[in-house]
């Protein structure tokens, strides 16, 4: 019988029902997180009947808007600055001629990604207190465009290695100096990886805890760093509730994100 | 592009990665060779307090005393993130081999399920296991109403759950770099082991494995380095009642107020994680000749 079907490496037996439990082991989680946001009763675990009511409470506690017009405009300036300073450094990575310090300049770019973010949150609040900067909005609003770089700059970076150098020949050949072939060449087939990369800047800001939570002070706190006060307290249905909403911001975006990188590439 | 306007377009990126992060970890040395001041910050006279306090406490009498509280607290987190990447390892190789196996249009599906978590609020994610390990919680009711127990059993606040949170935090960092390895699988090889009666088992170990080794290497490197100084999982799932170094760290600039303790701390951190994204880089490098 063993003879009897074709050899097919693609299929390991009880391979497909063991990712499937892996998933569900990602899923199951955030999904239980949502049904226990809409359930009605204020004991989160007895189901109650469906209700939009946290939502609401969430909407009309003023300490929670407070810290989500916080969180969203140092997103925002996060978000500006962040992606304009790696649009620059991606495009002299990919397209600059550097004799030296080209691994330098990567390893350094790649710095937030690797340093621990419990020690980027410490030495941050080391270096603005020891410079006696207490600007509290403004300083996170610094210690985001940080964190922000490499996760803007890496969509940009590799939508360049991918559309190859020869467009940007053919402008140099028709005489385009070097701004107009950047504002009319490169700029417009960049612009869907730059918009990624912002998408991923506005959501990593959007969602930082620990950094924001060393860097902020009394009247800067944002929304993570607000929620995660509400868990110390406990579970409540509140609490459900705001993180459920943050959880569909993040899912929305990154789905934007990632449609907009899927048309890139079809283009 | 000349290298001049290479430097002038790269300038703003290196400067602000350099001032803002790279200049406070060098602050947070300097920082660690000085004395706590009790309202927060430093003081002089520079000292080596902050280090000898991972194995020595100050008597009353100005003696130091061996006290390994701190070593054991630092053991325990280079612990917990290797458990925690040899289960991300094990758990997340053969989902990585599956996603291989797919068509191209599912392997894109499953890479955005296996990313997307990535991109969601880690707080969030770890608040969810609040949900279900508490002891009013979903897994404590299930079995209460199946009649398996009857008083709650204690999921929460403890190594295990601490683990759970890290590994399902970090999964994803694991799967990744092995599936860009082993993507570039050739089937020939796969085919020709089995013409020549490799089991399953063979092609694993001779084919699949050595394919998938720097992935893995990556992968763990990916894992261990921020779930040696993670935070939310020990504070939230923990109940910060079992420290590790995440929270040892923050607890010196918040509640105990010994900054120069607390510098020193991440100083060691941040050179360890450095140290292994060094050596497997090089080790990349050689794999690669």
């Amino acid at each position: 019988m063993n003879g009897a079907k074709p050899f097919d490496w693609r299929h390991t037996p009880g391979l497909s029902a063991y990712t499937a439990l892996i998933f569900l082991f990602f899923y199951a989680p955030l999904l239980i997180l949502v049904i226990y946001a809409f359930n009605s009763s204020r004991l989160v675990t007895v189901w109650a009947g469906f209700s939009f009511k946290w939502f609401v409470a969430v909407a009309n506690n003023g300490a929670i808007r407070d810290a989500a017009y916080n969180s969203v405009i140092i997103a925002i300036v996060a978000t500006i600055a962040s992606t304009a300073i790696a649009t620059a450094g991606a495009i002299a990575l990919e397209r600059g001629r550097l004799r030296f310090g080209r691994g330098a300049a990567t390893a350094l770019i790649a710095m937030p990604l690797v340093v621990p973010e419990i020690v980027v949150a410490i030495t941050t609040l080391i270096f603005f207190s020891g410079l006696g900067m207490h600007h509290g909005l403004f300083n996170l609003m610094i210690a985001h465009t940080v964190f922000c770089i490499p996760f803007a700059l890496l969509p940009i970076q590799a939508r360049l290695r991918d559309m190859g150098g020869t467009l940007e020949e053919a402008g140099r050949d028709l005489y385009a100096d070097e701004w107009r072939l950047f504002r009319r060449v490169t700029l417009p087939l960049l612009l869907p990886a730059i918009s990624a990369g912002a998408i991923m800047a506005f959501v990593v800001s959007l969602d930082d805890f620990l950094i924001s939570m060393m860097v902020s002070s009394a009247g800067s706190t944002t929304l993570p760093v607000y929620i995660y006060g509400m868990m110390r307290l406990g579970v409540t249905p509140e609490v459900n509730a705001i993180s459920t909403i943050l959880l569909a911001v993040s899912i929305v975006f990154v789905a934007a994100a990632l449609l907009i990188g899927r048309r890139n590439k079809l283009a | 592009m000349g290298p001049n306007r290479t430097w002038l377009l790269i300038a703003p990126a290196m400067l602000v990665i350099g001032i803002f992060m790279v200049l406070p970890l060098l602050l947070a040395v300097g920082y660690s060779f000085m004395t706590a001041n009790p309202y927060g910050g430093v003081t002089a006279p520079a000292t080596f307090d902050a280090y000898l306090q991972f194995l020595y406490q100050r008597d009353f009498d100005d003696s130091l005393v061996f006290s390994p509280s701190y070593a054991l607290i630092i053991l325990r987190s280079i612990y917990l993130a290797m458990a925690t990447t040899l289960i991300c390892l094990v758990l997340g190789l053969p989902v990585a081999w599956y996603i291989v196996c797919q068509t191209p249009e599912r392997r894109r599906i499953l890479l955005f399920a296996v990313t997307l978590p990535f991109w969601i609020n880690t707080l969030i994610r770890t608040y969810c296991w609040i949900l279900i390990l508490r002891d009013e919680g979903l897994a404590n009711g299930a079995l209460r109403h199946a009649g398996i127990i009857s008083d709650p059993l204690p999921l929460l606040y403890n190594d295990g759950s601490i683990l759970l949170g890290l590994v399902y935090t970090f999964l994803p960092f694991m799967v990744l770099p092995i599936y860009s390895t082993l993507e570039r699988i050739d089937a020939r090889l796969i085919e020709a082991a089995h013409d020549l009666y490799a089991s399953r088992a063979a092609v694993f170990r001779r084919i699949v494995w050595p394919l998938a080794r720097p992935g893995a290497l990556a992968g763990a490197t990916l894992v261990f380095a921020p779930a040696l100084g993670s935070f939310l999982a020990p504070d939230l799932l923990g109940g910060g009642k079992k420290l590790l170094i995440g929270s040892l760290i923050q607890m010196q600039f918040t509640s105990s107020r010994n900054w120069p303790f607390g510098a020193a701390l991440s100083t060691v951190v941040t050179v360890v994680v450095l140290t292994v994204f060094v050596i497997r880089s090089r080790r990349a490098q050689e794999e690669r000749g």
